[in-house]
């Protein structure tokens, strides 16, 4: 069971207060685009062992959409951030990396 | 057929180790908007006697309540007579700026909880996921939370008093969950 911290009620809550919105920081692709990429945009998503960007949703809550970042073999929460960015802040990265040295995820590291 | 408005589940009540209560038609006002702006803290003010209450919390008064519910969202309770008069305040007081304000009143069912203070925190400690331990639970506080399936809001206006607004779609799920929490015989005693 994951533990999440909702980083817009500050809520300390266990999984179930919450709903996963699937892989985070993804580049849209829409009109316009090509057909590769928009291919890409809705279905080549990591599925990563280890360290793992998600968007999360505290719907039994405070209803508010957020990231975060946790690693999906261990169940551990590095920690969760604001939905209004477009990359981990540092803070998260650096956390991730004492724990997981030499990690990346996507173009991130 | 009758115009008259009444409460989803008619004030039903039961005692168990704690006493469950359907609390009847109750006034309630979603408002949303910039909680840090000076206009939505005069109008809470006006309809409330209340200032906007801080991140998590309930402020009560006697002429209402107010509740944080999100960065951007409040719940207002009042009289149920008196909640179209406190929209139109509302409404006048935050003319101009962004916001809404909608009665909500007729589309969510309240709850009372009360008993000994060991009794009501064990009853919601069965059905939410929330640490009802005293100290991590308190009165002025203001949790939304699940309960069992559906979304619940939860609050203790004293140690042996606990709150609780639903959907009223789900009052009678509500009231059936609290009844079997209460059920003589089904103390756990986590709390005593």
């Amino acid at each position: 069971m994951l533990i999440l911290d909702c980083p817009c009620c500050g809520v300390r809550g266990e999984e179930t207060e919450f709903h996963s919105g699937g892989e985070a920081h993804l580049k849209r692709f829409g009109p316009g685009s090509s057909d590769d990429d928009f291919h890409g945009y809705l279905f080549e998503k990591v599925n990563p062992k280890g360290v793992h960007f998600e968007r999360w949703r505290h719907v039994n809550g405070c209803g508010k959409w957020f990231h975060a970042a946790r690693c999906t073999m261990t169940l551990e929460v590095f920690g969760t951030y604001s939905a209004q960015t477009l990359e981990p802040p540092q803070e998260i990265k650096d956390k991730i990396t004492a724990k997981r040295p030499g990690w990346s995820w996507r173009e991130f590291s | 057929m009758s115009n008259a408005a009444v409460s989803a589940l008619n004030g039903a009540t039961v005692q168990g180790f704690a006493r469950v209560e359907e609390m009847g038609l109750q006034g309630m006002i979603t408002l949303r908007g910039d909680l840090a702006s000076a206009k939505v803290k005069n109008a809470v003010k006006e309809a409330t006697g209340q200032d906007v209450p801080a991140l998590r919390s309930l402020n009560t008064g006697d002429k209402g309540a107010v509740a944080w519910m999100s960065p951007d969202e409040l719940l207002i309770m009042v009289d149920y007579a008196g909640v179209t008069d406190t929209l139109a305040l509302i409404e006048a007081a935050l003319s101009g700026e962004h916001f809404l304000a909608v009665n909500v009143s007729d589309a969510r069912a309240m709850f009372r909880v009360s008993g000994s203070a060991a009794g009501v925190r064990e009853t919601l400690a069965k059905l939410c996921p929330v640490d009802m331990t005293p100290g991590a639970f308190e009165p002025g506080m203001f949790r939304r939370t699940r309960m069992a399936q559906i979304p619940a809001a939860i609050w203790m206006p004293d140690a042996e008093t606990v709150q609780i607004v639903c959907f009223r779609s789900v009052a009678e799920y509500t009231f059936n969950l609290l009844r079997d929490a209460v059920a003589e015989g089904g103390e756990v005693g986590l709390f005593s």
